[in-house]
């Protein structure tokens, strides 16, 4: 296994095929937490019960959220580690890679969280969660039976989502 | 834990880094519990709106990681020479006791010249 010279320490996934599923999974969170969408199109490897899941998930983000704005180098002055923060407020991360998956993140100033798992070597996905947002507002809030705060069933919107996300390469 | 400042502002006090530390490690480790793949080794970058964060984890589990510009590249190969300053001026160094602070004179003027020059390369772009 080859340390230094510009070659990855672990082996990575096999990169997608050319059908363009490069998505693994998706989660929307409201602000108070709960999960209003969670959406699987490629996960081989499942680690706990979906509930632990979802609650893992939105606390690794709260914590990653407080961790980074207490690390901005740029502004001096930061709340204390682990008090809420506004969305908003303080600098906030947008993705993070690991070697297995890389996971784009965007919240909105209304508190809504989205989230998107993907392979690593995908590019910036901002944009795409932009536009996922942009599906969400139309769809979903823009429907009179919705009420907020309870899980997304509308099919419009997954099936517009589905068709958005297989269609990122 | 060791850490070298090399910016202006946002400096953090030692009982803030200790918690950011292990802040850290809980995260990284949970980003490994939740990757849909497996043989995840944690966070390896991290991008923030006006940062980021590089993390290289060597075989016996000692993290390093470095804070910069958005963008900023090389940084992976960065981290890895200064595994290699560890190795040589901190491991080596028969007065060094492992978990300690590092207060190794050697090692701070190596690394200082590791991002020195590497902050001129980029800038004679």
């Amino acid at each position: 296994m080859q340390f230094f010279g510009g070659s990855e320490i672990s082996p990575s996934p096999p990169v997608p095929t050319a059908s363009g599923n490069n998505a693994h999974m998706m989660y929307v969170f409201n602000r108070n937490g709960v999960c209003l969408l969670y959406k699987e199109w490629n996960r081989p490897l499942h680690t706990l019960n979906p509930q632990q899941d979802h609650k893992l998930m939105f606390g690794l983000l709260f914590s990653l959220k407080s961790l980074t704005a207490k690390m901005d180098p740029v502004n001096a002055d930061k709340g204390n580690l682990g008090v809420p923060q506004l969305p908003g407020q303080g600098c906030s991360f947008h993705s993070f890679r690991t070697n297995t998956y890389k996971l784009s993140f965007m919240e909105t100033p209304s508190g809504i969280k989205i989230i998107l798992v993907t392979h690593p070597k995908t590019g910036d996905l901002r944009e795409s969660l932009k536009y996922i947002y942009g599906l969400y507002v139309e769809y979903v809030v823009k429907n009179p039976i919705y009420s907020p705060g309870s899980p997304i069933k509308s099919e419009l919107f997954n099936t517009a989502l589905d068709q958005y996300v297989r269609s990122i390469s | 834990m060791s850490i070298q400042d090399c910016g202006t502002k946002g400096r953090m006090d030692t009982n803030d880094s200790l918690r950011v530390a292990s802040l850290w490690h809980s995260m990284h480790a949970i980003s490994q519990q939740l990757s849909p793949v497996n043989g995840c080794s944690g966070i390896e970058l991290l991008e923030a709106d006006t940062f980021d964060l590089h993390c290289f984890q060597s075989l016996p589990g000692t993290k390093f990681f470095v804070v910069c510009e958005p963008g900023t590249p090389h940084m992976e190969s960065l981290l890895r020479y200064i595994y290699e300053l560890y190795t040589d001026y901190v491991l080596k160094n028969p007065f060094y006791e492992i978990e300690m602070p590092i207060r190794c004179e050697l090692f701070d003027i190596n690394l200082t010249q590791a991002v020195q020059s590497d902050r001129v390369a980029l800038l004679g772009r």
